[in-house]
């Protein structure tokens, strides 16, 4: 790794204002997209590899390619509602340099001729909501927003809308519903979003990172982009480390590093030479992996080939001094809470799943209930319209066949405990009882 | 520990819609929209909300910065809130109350003004995040003015465990520092300020090369 894209000069001051952005050459990538033709931009965008840094990771060219061509009002969305657990990439990216955001935005409107855009930002990022806003009016000031950019002719309008605390509003459909002012529930696709999205338009839904990235592609054109990286995973990715580990933060890596040299190299471990018992490759969404799958490249196809996921490039790791009951605790209490509803098999398997590990907590659960847990999970995987509940089956099911055995103990040992609590609490009111009949 | 981990509403069956367990009160006049000329509007609300119209004009969309414009008036978002920007959109107070229960950051009843989040969820709480809640549950639980929770991830686990305090997020915050960032919250001074997030620069080794 040589050098860093996204995260280029990120902590010079002031960056966040446009003066900063345009002496150091922003904007300049923009008005080159503008003089190419839309076809040539997006075949720049297919053939730079650049894969969706939300957590699917669709090829941006592909995607942007879907969108129908016509006289239609289109949209491109931005989701900045970045609430995947463990996930806080974006989040630097609006705060440091919004304008990075707003240059490969408009560069990816200008390729599907949307006029109207939005940035949807959760609604717990006020800080970084301001900072963003005061870029939006800054570039309108400037003329980049607005009408005839650069005199290229093309109009573009951006606004940008928060989102009040829902995790399910970063699901493309859900954030969709949002922003036309409903409760956040996910759509039924087909239709997919870039023929009927926003307001019934033809809508390109990405990321804040994947669309940061667009200004690099521009410069380095397609084939210096995907040069860097490796087959099938192009370019540099934002990784949060997070949980047990000395230095946390983001990190700018070359997709197909180690993982070892990310959590290890940059990262520095866990602390107190701790032990890793599992980390989370992608997110809390992601099924855990082990201390054995250090070694395995930090890429989309070798994380996929060990059983897990890239999802949204958030490390979190957890060392050998916690307990995988507490872990699948939070996991449950988060996505029952954070399940909208509307599909029975998430609304009731996120729910009972958390009943059931609390019953493990609680010292009443037996060790059928492990299959019973994980036979739920199965049953929520690809039967609802998005992917909330699997977002929990998946971790919850890798966590109980890999640590099955500590489930096991704790679900012993809480059980005992109860029992001998109970015992005690009955030898008391037989004492009681005793001494009320004499 | 004190339950300050609030939830959603949620009814018996687990779903956020109510109906299903509380009976329809059929006798009830079908709700209507308020009417703009007799409902009295604060100047400020209307201006707020008039904006939100300008800024996303199509359908409902102002919906949600109509009811961040509630929230600012009143703390929360009040029926007389609702059914006053339901005047200003010309829609019904159900429409409005039917997104506001949804989104975890819209209170439905009366709470401290000063909102105090802290995240429990997996990356913080693995760094002590239930032990940073409980203390600040101990100093500010009692406070009229504060409105602590517990919240889900809110996307800075980089300096876990954490806390926003009025949209300002610090961390990491030490057992220690909380009867200090108590106070500022009770006095409405900056919170932590070395500890602020956005003062905090990038952890990534090559970017301080620069």
């Amino acid at each position: 790794m040589t050098d860093t894209l996204l995260f280029k000069g990120i902590d010079e001051p002031g960056l966040n204002t446009i003066d900063v952005y345009l002496a150091r050459g922003g904007y300049t990538q923009l008005q080159r997209a503008l003089k190419m033709k839309r076809g040539d931009l997006i075949t720049e965008l297919t053939g730079s590899g650049l894969r969706g840094r939300g957590g699917a990771g669709f090829p941006i060219g592909k995607k942007a390619s879907f969108i129908p061509k016509g006289d239609m009002q289109k949209y491109v969305v931005c989701n900045a509602d970045e609430s995947e657990p463990g996930t806080f990439k974006d989040r630097e990216l609006i705060q440091k340099n919004p304008h990075q955001l707003i240059e490969g935005l408009i560069i990816a409107a200008f390729a599907v001729d949307a006029t109207i855009n939005y940035i949807y930002i959760r609604g717990e990022y006020e800080q970084q909501a301001d900072i963003l806003d005061a870029a939006i009016s800054e570039a309108r000031d400037r003329g980049i927003i607005g009408e005839n950019i650069f005199g290229s002719g093309f109009s573009v309008e951006l606004e940008l809308a928060r989102g009040a605390g829902a995790y399910i509003c970063g699901e493309e459909t859900g954030l969709l519903d949002s922003l036309e002012g409903k409760r956040g529930n996910p759509r039924l696709k087909p239709p997919f979003p870039a023929n009927e999205g926003l307001f019934n338009g033809p809508t390109l839904i990405n990321n804040v990172e994947t669309l940061s990235a667009i200004p690099s592609i521009i410069e380095l054109g397609a084939e210096g982009y995907a040069a860097i990286g490796v087959k099938d995973s192009a370019g540099t990715k934002l990784v949060s480390i997070s949980g047990n580990i000395e230095r946390p933060g983001n990190y700018e890596v070359e997709l197909g590093i180690s993982s070892r040299e990310i959590i290890y190299g940059l990262a520095g471990g866990p602390p107190d030479g701790r032990k890793i018992k599992c980390w989370f490759p992608g997110g809390s969404s992601t099924p855990v992996l082990t201390a054995d799958d250090l070694d395995v490249g930090y890429d989309y196809d070798s994380i996929e080939a060990a059983g897990s996921m890239l999802g949204s490039g958030a490390i979190i790791v957890v060392d050998e001094t916690q307990s995988v009951v507490e872990l699948a605790y939070k996991l449950a209490k988060f996505y029952s809470h954070e399940s909208c509803g509307k599909c029975t098999p998430c609304r009731e398997g996120t729910r009972w799943t958390f009943h059931m590990v609390e019953r493990i907590k609680e010292g009443t659960a037996t060790p059928m209930d492990l299959d019973i847990m994980a036979a739920v999970q199965e049953q929520i995987i690809g039967h609802c319209l998005c992917v909330l509940g699997d977002a929990m089956a998946m971790p919850i099911g890798s966590l109980i066949a890999k640590f099955r055995d500590e489930f096991e103990a704790e679900i012993e040992a809480n059980r005992n405990e109860r029992e001998r609590k109970l015992a005690a609490e009955f030898a008391a009111a037989e004492v009681e009882i005793e001494g009320i009949s004499a | 520990m004190a339950d300050v981990q609030r939830h959603v509403a949620r009814f018996t069956h687990g779903s956020r819609i109510p109906g299903w367990d509380r009976a329809a009160d059929l006798e009830k006049e079908p709700a209507v929209v308020p009417d703009a000329a007799t409902t009295e509007v604060p100047g400020e609300l209307r201006a707020a909300i008039e904006d939100a119209v300008r800024r996303f004009p199509v359908g409902d969309s102002a919906f949600i910065p109509a009811l961040y414009a509630v929230q600012a008036q009143y703390g929360w978002c009040s029926p007389e809130g609702i059914e006053q920007a339901a005047a200003v959109l010309g829609r019904t107070p159900a429409a409005l109350t039917a997104v506001a229960t949804f989104y975890d950051m819209f209170e439905m009843e009366p709470l401290g003004r000063k909102s105090v989040y802290v995240c429990t969820n997996i990356s913080c709480s693995l760094v002590g995040a239930d032990q940073l809640l409980a203390a600040l549950e101990e100093e500010l639980g009692e406070d009229p003015d504060v409105n602590l929770r517990g919240f889900e991830c809110l996307g800075a686990c980089d300096i876990a465990p954490m806390a926003s305090v009025d949209g300002v997020y610090v961390g990491p915050i030490e057992l220690g520092e909380v009867p200090e960032l108590a106070n500022q919250i009770r006095q409405g001074d900056d919170p932590l300020p070395a500890k602020q997030l956005i003062r905090r620069p990038c952890a990534d080794p090559k970017v301080a090369e620069q």
